[in-house]
């Protein structure tokens, strides 16, 4: 499994460098390390949510609310800096992943106590959080002239090269490569989504895992609020919307199984890196940023049926559920 | 998805009677709901009470519901559509771009009605045919359809219909009664005898409550699947008629966030989404009840986006109610 889990890391990164090698043969300088730089850290905040989304899928649950979750915790450090241009920068960004782990706190809730399907929960937060961010402004924007130039500096600060923002989503991807791989609350994920029935009698508590699995992408769609704001300079309502399925796709490019109990952290990166690759060779190859979403669609998939053949072929997990469709096959 | 599938299927005989006992009382219950609406409704806006005023509440949720009705039977069989929005954009278009260059009205038609069902076909092969999960399947198409609406139109927009073809949206039968109510109302009929008197119909309560018995039984549970997104489909391209009509243009940005609604009417509606139990009826109920919640709170002056929040609400209050209504019965 290891080794088919590795071979699909290296194809998948063996498929960005041939897609970048062939823009950069169309437009020259694309595979230069400053633009290749540029992209990684215009992808930051899709590969920060996606390593957030893949714990929650990983569990065999999906999380629809992040995109909102980023709109209504994004308008409310914008707001606290504007009303607030005194306080501290750390208070804010603590205040962005406080309120983002309760926002999420809440889905984990609804799905670990009252049992409701994720995919319901979040469709429904999903449009509460971000009306909640309509109600918060009251419809208005918060502009650049507004927020402190400390809130909207830090980010783009260089230090060793790179800006601060793509250090943070560096650290995130360590991080969440250690919460998964060494921590109990790692293996405790992979094995609920992988087989619940199985985890249940190793003595794992699934809907505790699954809730610690919602704060986890809660707060980090959070610190994605203000980074997010801070980088574009603006806050109003309709920030990011429809970003969640965008992270569901990295996801499911980088070999996150949909079913649960699959996936890497690897993956994700490059999964959230091919769109970001993408998004941005679009208007340097002269074609239409409108083709985009047609293109991620395509890759989407394509994606699912390559995960599909790919989880057939591995043959990993012993005891199938009852309603695979391998049965009648 | 969760573990309560796991329970639902150890009892399959007991579950006829025991889930058409608990819908009984939901759909009663939600009816309740709409009724209450209705009445606070009558009090809160002397506007309301008006039948031309209620005619024009219909409209907020006739193109939405007769997409639900092929969704309930979808999410009853245990799969889902997210890409119905996205077909209405795709189909809109290709009615648009036909009108452009002179197609007449039951050419528009037959346009918008074939391509939600080509779409439909596309979702079915991939979900049945190649066995892949609904959900990602259909995120995935619902960026594609959209996607190819974006290319064709970019921001521009496709105005000038035939003046016959604004019947559909704008028209009325008699009276009050619009064309896309009758058609809503028949439409609501026949599925409900499609899903609760016809064999196809007991076919899919069996696919979402045990799929593994149901190959054993001899059901083709890949083609009754692929028929269903047909259907889908259909009803996509159907509402998408009805929309363009009654809006006179397209752009790639219309019904956004329409999916999100349908799958609320639904559930809402008490068809449970982890399949094999729902009613047509239901639907119908969840219909007028999010169609009279946005109505009302639209005239006072709630914004859409307020609205969104009751909506949410709604859908997450009416099934965590029943949950824990449950729970303190057994705790007894």
């Amino acid at each position: 499994m290891k080794k088919i889990l590795k071979h699909r890391e290296i194809l998948l990164l063996a498929i960005i460098a041939v897609m970048i090698a062939g823009f950069a043969s169309r437009a020259q300088g694309f595979a230069a390390p400053g633009n290749l730089a540029n992209i990684f850290n215009d992808t930051s905040i899709l590969i920060i949510l996606a390593l957030g989304q893949m714990t929650v899928i990983l569990t065999k649950s999906i999380d629809l609310s992040v995109a909102a979750n980023l709109a209504f915790t994004g308008m409310a450090v914008a707001m606290t800096d504007a009303a607030y241009p005194g306080l501290p920068l750390i208070l804010l960004v603590i205040m962005s992943i406080g309120i983002g782990a309760c926002l999420g706190a809440i889905n984990g809730y609804l799905v670990w106590a009252l049992q409701i399907p994720p995919i319901v929960v979040t469709l429904g937060t999903l449009t509460i959080y971000r009306g909640m961010a309509f109600v918060l402004s009251g419809g208005a924007w918060v502009n650049a002239h507004q927020m402190t130039p400390t809130f909207l500096n830090v980010p783009r600060m260089p230090l060793l090269g790179l800006p601060v923002l793509s250090w943070v989503a560096i650290v995130i991807v360590i991080g969440a490569w250690f919460v998964l791989t060494r921590l109990p609350f790692g293996r405790a994920a992979y094995a609920s989504g992988g087989n619940p029935t199985a985890a249940v009698y190793a003595g794992i508590d699934i809907g505790r895992t699954r809730f610690f699995a919602f704060v986890l992408s809660g707060a980090l769609a959070g610190l994605c609020g203000y980074l997010w704001v801070s980088r574009y300079a603006v806050a109003y309502v309709d920030v990011a919307i429809g970003f969640e399925l965008d992270t569901v796709a990295a996801c499911v490019i980088g070999g996150i199984s949909i079913a649960g109990g699959i996936g890497s952290v690897g993956g994700a990166v490059l999964g959230a890196l091919f769109l970001g690759v993408i998004k941005n060779a679009l208007p340097v190859i002269g074609i239409s940023p409108f083709a985009q979403m047609a293109i991620s669609g395509i890759v989407i998939v394509l994606a699912v049926v390559f995960n599909a053949r790919a989880e057939r072929r591995a043959g990993r997990i012993i005891l199938r559920d009852r309603a695979a469709p391998e049965i009648s096959a | 998805m969760t573990d309560t599938a796991h329970t639902r299927r150890t009892i399959p005989d007991r579950l006829g009677t025991k889930t058409s006992r608990i819908l009984a009382s939901w759909e009663v219950l939600l009816f309740g709901v709409a009724v209450l609406i209705f009445v606070f409704n009558a009090f809160a806006s002397p506007y309301f009470l008006d039948a031309w005023n209620l005619s024009d509440a219909t409209f907020n949720f006739t193109e939405k519901a007769m997409i639900a009705f092929a969704m309930a039977l979808l999410v009853i069989a245990g799969e889902i559509d997210l890409s119905v929005a996205a077909i209405i954009a795709l189909a809109s278009t290709a009615m648009g771009a036909a009108a452009q260059i002179g197609v007449g009205t039951p050419g528009l038609v037959a346009i918008g009605i074939g391509t939600g069902l080509a779409c439909g076909a596309v979702n079915g092969l991939l979900v049945s045919g190649l066995r892949l999960p609904s959900i990602v399947v259909t995120i995935g198409t619902m960026s594609l359809f959209r996607g190819i609406s974006y290319i064709v139109l970019g921001d521009q927009a496709y105005g000038k219909y035939p003046a016959s073809f604004a019947f559909f949206g704008q028209g009325y039968v008699a009276w009050v009664f619009s064309f896309e109510f009758v058609l809503f109302a028949v439409l609501a009929i026949l599925f409900a005898i499609l899903l609760h008197a016809t064999n196809f119909g007991r076919q899919v309560f069996v696919i979402g409550n045990n799929e593994f018995a149901a190959r054993f039984s001899g059901i083709p549970v890949e083609r009754v699947k692929f028929v269903l997104f047909l259907l889908t489909g259909v009803m996509s391209g159907i509402a998408a008629v009805c929309l363009t009509s009654r809006l006179g243009s397209t752009r790639p940005s219309i019904a956004q966030g329409w999916e999100l609604e349908v799958v609320t009417m639904v559930v809402l509606g008490g068809v449970s989404i982890l399949g094999g139990a729902g009613t047509i009826g239901g639907v119908v109920i969840a219909a007028f009840v999010m169609g009279l919640v946005t109505f009302g709170l639209g005239l006072l002056n709630v914004p859409g986006i307020v609205m969104s929040i009751f909506v949410g609400l709604l859908l997450i209050i009416t099934i965590a109610v029943p949950i824990i209504a449950r729970r303190i019965r057994e705790m007894r």
